[in-house]
């Protein structure tokens, strides 16, 4: 890549790039973010590079490898262009059939199409997907088209063109302006109008100012920043360039949580290729524009998605947060007024620069605008990345994009916020997808992770899942935080485990209020969170474990027995066969019984049942 | 001075003051643990908060680290304030029943029996060994390790703190007295830190007066000082 010193040339090299491009040439694009290399995408990729080159394809066929592309739990994905036929699950020895039969015959793989699990139906092009139709991915969209580590394909999709529109043709107050009026909210959970964060940034005193975008992405079942910061890093990275123009900041961090190291590897990259062509350093593309990026990784600390904990780890300190009212827009890296968005945030950014804020105003709601990112998980039958326009209900998103509740169960609700949020039941699943009417509901947007939960799943135990995340996590530094959810943690394990006694819904209340009310950061002051709105709507099940020691779920283990129904029972002897505690007895053609004492409730031998003849009470 | 009121009382403040110093100064009787005049103030014991109304919005907030400001109104002691003090109370005590400040805060703001599972802590983790060891003192011996329920002081990787000089400061702050200092003849020990030092004599009077290695690092930070000072202890200089 040679260095780009103007506008210009910019476009003399985008031209160039896209020139040398044929869109009916042939391409095979193989999904391998994180997700498709836990399914072994490596070793795909690896196969179809071979397979071409022995059959001198090489310069017939363009490979492509992306990123992941959302739909996780189909990956590896492999995506022939420029039909847009996508096979699903693919192996490395299926490389060869597949150029075989699609590439040089033009006909379809039928075993590796997606089918619609409760239809059966086959679908062809990747936009007919019905996980995919449903979306509106304008964001993450364009991880399909893009090598991570090739900023030729970003730039061939027309990547850095807001740059160059917000450094030659808007003055800063502008770029803040259009920020501003095009309503962008904050997507790591505190929904804050980033035009308003740039702005007050910009106008703190300090010598230096700094933009940091925060990769930390802690909520569990969240992974939405990796995704594109695997898959499109260069978005991010733009988004931030313009963000420092406009705020008057000539040095960026991204911090990345340590568990990341695709992402880590991919950004490091896409920073190298900015140096060298000279779009990052100083006097950038002619405008006297001077920036530049360093990664830095987190150590493992969920408390260091919390800004002024973040701040402390890039500063080398211990990751513990301090007090808030002094904003971190006037003094906060280093004392310095700085500027922290999420990487999905930084991301929308380019977008809105180059389609203008009144486009972007008519996505979303009147309150929410633009799109989010989801992480679709948990009981749904299609798992991985959705993005929808605000205002999509989140029924819309289980049952259309979602494909409806896995295994036959029913939906009981859906948690979305992490650790931060709460609980949507069944009943409210109808409400649009935005910042304030989720919090309305007692829950939060959050960074957008959306768990799904069926009627086998016990919201007392998700309570407790939480909150024993939480207390882990908790840095430990005030009293309320690091005191308060143990003690949370604890009654909700003894209720659990049929030990709860009058009184503990009364305590866990009480405690929810003080550790919400008097913890010095969000972690301790959103903790109580998944406690509180699974009190608000699940009361029941609390009072259930509590007054009857009864879990209606069928979960928490000390309250439930295996129980073989006679009526049902063939006596065929295969769970007697494959249990592991030998708590089942039974001759032959008597039905069999369970003991209870000796039962761990390991439920094999209701997997193994093929008359539905054990039922949990 | 900045002017502002404290439960309806006006009080005066110097720029850079804290409301908690303020406060303490005029008399008002608000509860701290982690905070000690000397020290840069923690916010982590969290007992010292106090309802601050600024520009007509009222919020909860720890007063030993916000700075006073004209024109705002303190409350110390609103119901709120009262429920969030009391559990905080609540929650120590569960910790450290057996400590003595705690069970004086817990008649005072009267605080039963915890309603948790009672373990027999001795620290609460209000840093100030740590920050005086590190801001006044300059040895920055000790450190925080861990986090959440494991979080606790200690020198780094727990093994020997090799720059304790064994002055006994953080004996002296702590508030729930559970670093111990222990002397003999010979050496003097920091017991929670397992810190042991030999002891160095007074060159006139005899009497082991103070550590080899803390006089060296007196005579290391400080100026102009004839050697031979740090050879009598201070009865006989």
């Amino acid at each position: 890549m040679r260095r780009i010193t103007t506008p210009q040339e910019l476009e003399e090299v985008r031209k160039e790039i896209q020139e040398g491009r044929d869109p009916s040439k042939p391409c095979v694009a193989i999904t391998s973010g994180t997700s498709a290399r836990a399914y072994g995408s490596e070793k795909v990729v690896d196969a179809f590079r071979e397979e071409l080159k022995r059959r001198r394809l090489g310069k017939k066929v363009d490979l492509r490898v992306t990123g992941g592309q959302g739909f996780d739990e189909r990956e590896p994905l492999v995506i022939i262009y420029p039909k847009d036929i996508m096979y699903q699950r693919v192996g490395p020895n299926d490389a060869g059939e597949i150029i075989t039969e699609t590439l040089m015959n033009d006909r379809i793989v039928d075993r590796l199409l997606y089918a619609n699990p409760q239809t059966g139906e086959k679908t062809v092009r990747k936009d007919e997907v019905p996980f995919y139709k449903g979306q509106m991915p304008i964001i993450f969209g364009n991880n399909a088209y893009i090598d991570p580590t090739k900023i030729e394909d970003y730039l061939a999709i027309g990547g850095y063109s807001a740059l160059v529109k917000a450094l030659t043709e808007f003055s800063p107050e502008e770029v803040i302006d259009t920020i501003k009026r095009a309503g962008l909210r904050g997507r790591g959970g505190g929904g804050f109008p980033a035009g308003v964060k740039w702005e007050s940034c910009r106008n703190a005193t300090g010598d230096k100012h700094y933009v940091i975008c925060n990769a930390d992405e802690g909520d569990p079942g969240a992974y939405m920043d990796r995704g594109l910061l695997e898959g499109n890093p260069h978005s991010v990275l733009e988004g931030m360039m313009i963000g420092a123009y406009a705020i008057g900041s000539d040095e960026g961090y991204v911090y990345v949580r340590y568990e990341y190291p695709l992402a880590s590897e991919n950004v490091r990259i896409a920073i190298e290729q900015l140096r060298e062509c000279g779009l990052l350093g100083s006097n950038i593309l002619g405008t006297g524009f001077v920036f530049d990026i360093t990664v830095s990784r987190g150590g493992g600390a969920f408390v260091c998605g919390e800004s002024t904990a973040l701040m402390a780890s890039i500063e080398g300190e211990a990751g513990e947060p301090r007090a808030k009212h002094i904003h971190t827009v006037e003094s906060g890296l280093w004392d310095q007024p700085t500027n922290l968005n999420n990487v999905e945030t930084w991301a929308n950014v380019p977008l809105i620069i180059n389609k203008g804020a009144d486009w972007y105003r008519g996505i979303g709601t009147e309150g929410s605008k633009g799109t989010k990112i989801f992480s679709l998980v948990g009981k749904v039958n299609n798992t991985g990345l959705v993005e929808v326009p605000m205002g999509m209900t989140i029924r819309e998103i289980v049952y259309d994009i979602g494909g409806g509740i896995s295994d036959g169960g029913r939906l009981k609700g859906v948690q979305t916020g992490g650790p931060s949020g709460g609980c949507i039941p069944e009943s409210l699943i109808d409400i649009p997808i935005d910042f304030d009417k989720l919090d309305e509901v007692g829950s939060m947007m959050g960074s957008g992770g959306m768990i799904v939960m069926d009627n086998k799943t016990c919201m007392v135990d998700i309570a407790k899942y939480f909150m024993n995340f939480l207390k882990d996590e908790s840095c430990g530094k005030c009293t309320t935080c690091r005191e308060g959810t143990r003690r949370m943690y604890e009654i909700l394990d003894a209720i659990t485990l049929g030990e709860g006694k009058e009184g503990d819904i009364e305590l866990l209340e009480e405690l929810s209020w003080v550790v919400s009310e008097a913890s010095l950061c969000a972690l301790g002051q959103t903790a109580p969170n998944p406690v509180m709105s699974t009190l608000r709507y699940f009361r029941d099940e609390y009072e259930a474990h509590i007054n009857e020691k009864r879990c209606p779920a069928g979960v928490c283990k000390a309250l439930i027995t295996y129980r073989i129904v006679k009526e049902k029972c063939t006596a065929c002897g295969k769970c007697k066969k494959v249990c592991p505690s030998e708590a089942i007895s039974g001759e032959k053609k008597v039905p069999h019984t369970i003991d209870p004492k000796k039962c761990i409730r390991c439920g094999a031998c209701i997997s193994e049942c093929n008359f539905d003849a054990i039922e949990v009470v | 001075m900045i002017t502002f009121t404290i439960d309806g009382i006006e009080v005066e403040g110097e720029k850079e003051q804290s409301v908690l110093e303020v406060a303490l100064d005029n008399g008002f009787g608000i509860p701290h643990l982690c905070y000690h005049e000397a020290l840069k103030p923690y916010g982590a014991c969290r007992l010292c908060l106090v309802e601050v109304t600024k520009g007509g919005r009222t919020r909860l907030t720890t007063s030993c680290n916000y700075p006073v400001l004209e024109g705002i109104s303190v409350q110390t002691n609103t119901e709120k304030i009262m429920r969030a003090r009391r559990m905080v109370i609540e929650l120590l005590l569960a910790r450290c029943p057996d400590v003595p400040v705690i069970k004086d805060l817990a008649e005072e703001y009267s605080v039963g029996e915890p309603r948790f599972i009672v373990d027999h802590d001795d620290c609460i983790l209000c840093g100030l060994c740590e920050r005086v060891c590190r801001e006044v003192v300059g040895a920055d011996a000790i450190t925080f390790l861990g986090r959440g329920s494991g979080r606790k002081v200690g020198p780094p990787l727990e093994i020997n703190p090799k720059t304790c000089i064994a002055c006994g400061a953080c004996v002296y702050v702590c508030p729930t007295d559970c670093i111990k200092l222990e002397e003999t003849d010979k050496e003097r020990t920091i017991v929670r830190w397992g810190r042991t030092l030999p002891m160095k004599s007074c060159k006139v009077c005899g009497r082991p007066f103070a550590p080899w290695f803390q006089l060296d690092y007196f005579g290391k930070i400080t100026d102009g000082i004839p050697k031979d000072f740090w050879d009598t202890c201070p009865d006989c200089r």
